[in-house]
């Protein structure tokens, strides 16, 4: 595993997401209200762009007829069968321990940071002025 | 040919009303009188015409009449017949076809009066499900209390098809009636025709109204696990009578698989479908309506992934079989045991207390 610089972090805003490819990785990188986390982006139903889907709330219930909705945002809609994923884990909501995608470490690093390494910036031209966003493949 | 082991429990059986007389002692003055003024002969519906190869089985047809219509013929035909320890007697009758529901809640009351006079009183082996008016919810909660009280009413028969799914939350004062006393639901083939008995509209023969039963038992259940039902009601024990059951395993798959993908619609739906099903629902052996060959029909037991979802069950008089082979010789002595003992036990809750008796 080592760290790989994918972007400057103001190309992904709040709410925004970004596929981009790591050792031959397809990941889609998503921005939760300042927090970034990354998917493969092969929804592991029968392979779905994750990084096309929908985002949207938690709906859960107590009983029937009731609609609790909170995370906003958070999960992850397949666009192909709709299943859900937790944006923050990889999970499937219906069955999180054996329906999942892989999530990968993502973090913000300073450009000067990633100047001096050890990250790997193949592709991104860096300063030392901006904020990267780095994933751990 | 799998024997029948002593303790078993037969979950469906049909003892026929003879005629509309034989209620008349059980109503008030005021029906009794209803019905003579008005002239009503009969209550029988389309589901089983009286000629139907299926309705009677040859061996058990009479020259005239009903079948299955005395205490007589139930004992030596199926009690003896089979060498059941207990039977449960779903009786089928025009209760449902009413739009009056006063009229259906009378019919009702007189049904389940007379069932428990000329049969259970008279008969140690026989059970019943107490026959509702479920044309009001308010008014089959009324039936099943008047009844609550007799344990040997051990289920609330309801029929398949209706005015609307079964899992609307119209009829869940009956499903929380039923849970409250201990009383499985049974959902039986059939339908008060108030609507076509198959999802594509009225059809034109009995052929296509019986197989498409299956198809209407896949919408019940679906609106029962989807409404929530189970969710609100986890103690509830729901009974497919006459459904088959080689539709289950491939349904609950699509049922599964859409889930996955549209739960959102229904939040409170927190299992998988299918688990839901093992925990709370379960399906009578008669008609078998798979192949008989043993290597088939054991690769569709295991599609169940369950050996605790079949009840024994004869469908007397209703012709599924003949002689006394009501089990399939495919099934295992282990699996044999759980379908015409144990599972119908753990099902009825009311019947649990046998355990204690026979020991």
């Amino acid at each position: 595993m080592s760290w790989h610089v994918v972007a400057p972090v103001s190309e992904i805003p709040p709410g925004g997401r970004k596929l981009v490819t790591v050792r031959g990785r397809p990941i889609a990188v998503f921005n939760l209200g300042g927090e970034f986390f990354g998917l493969l982006n092969r929804c592991p139903h029968q392979g779905g762009s994750l990084c096309e889907g929908v985002l949207t709330g938690l709906v859960e219930a107590v009983s029937p007829g009731d609609y609790i909705y909170t995370r906003p945002g958070e999960i992850l809609r397949c666009p192909w069968h709709g299943w859900e994923f937790d944006v923050r884990t990889g999970q499937s909501h219906t069955d999180p321990e054996k329906i999942r995608t892989r999530a990968y470490p993502v973090g913000v690093e300073a450009g000067q940071t990633v100047v001096e390494g050890p990250y790997v910036a193949e592709t991104i031209p860096v300063k030392v002025e901006e904020n990267y966003i780095v994933v751990d493949v | 040919m799998t024997r029948l082991l002593p303790g078993t429990i037969d979950c469906d059986i049909h003892p026929s009303v003879p005629d509309l007389g034989a209620l008349l002692p059980y109503m008030d003055d005021h029906w009794r009188d209803m019905v003579i003024t008005r002239g009503v002969e009969e209550l029988h519906s389309i589901a089983y015409p009286l000629n139907s190869p299926l309705t009677c089985r040859p061996d058990w047809r009479k020259p005239a009449g009903r079948p299955a219509a005395d205490l007589a013929t139930v004992r030596r035909e199926a009690l003896d017949g089979f060498g059941t320890s207990i039977a449960i007697a779903n009786c089928l009758y025009g209760i449902q076809l009413f739009f009056s529901e006063d009229m259906a809640a009378a019919f009702a009351r007189a049904l389940n009066a007379w069932m428990a006079a000329e049969w259970l009183d008279r008969e140690p082996r026989l059970r019943a499900a107490i026959v509702v008016p479920s044309q009001s919810a308010e008014l089959a909660v009324a039936e099943i209390e008047r009844w609550a009280h007799d344990k040997r009413f051990v289920s609330v028969l309801l029929l398949v098809g209706g005015s609307r799914p079964l899992g609307k939350r119209e009829n869940w004062p009956i499903y929380a009636a039923a849970e409250r006393h201990g009383l499985a639901v049974s959902i039986h083939a059939g339908s008060n025709y108030h609507n076509p008995p198959t999802p594509v509209g009225w059809s034109s023969t009995h052929t296509e109204d019986y197989v498409n039963q299956a198809q209407s038992f896949q919408s019940a259940l679906t609106s029962l696990i989807c409404e929530g039902v189970f969710n609100k009601f986890p103690d509830l024990k729901v009974v497919l009578l006459e459904s088959g059951f080689t539709w289950l395993p491939a349904h609950l798959w699509r049922l599964t698989k859409f889930w996955r993908g549209l739960r959102m619609e229904i939040p409170w739906v927190d299992r998988a479908p299918a688990d839901i099903v093992r925990s709370n629902v379960r399906l009578s052996l008669q008609p078998v309506d798979g192949p008989p060959d043993a290597a088939s029909l054991n690769r569709l037991f295991e599609h169940l992934q369950s050996d605790e979802l079949l009840l024994f069950s004869t469908d007397y008089p209703h012709w599924q079989f003949d002689g006394t082979e009501a089990m399939p010789d495919a099934i295992s002595p282990a699996l044999a045991r759980r379908i015409m003992v144990d599972n119908p036990r753990a099902t009825y809750a009311r019947l649990g207390a046998l355990q204690e008796e026979v020991a």
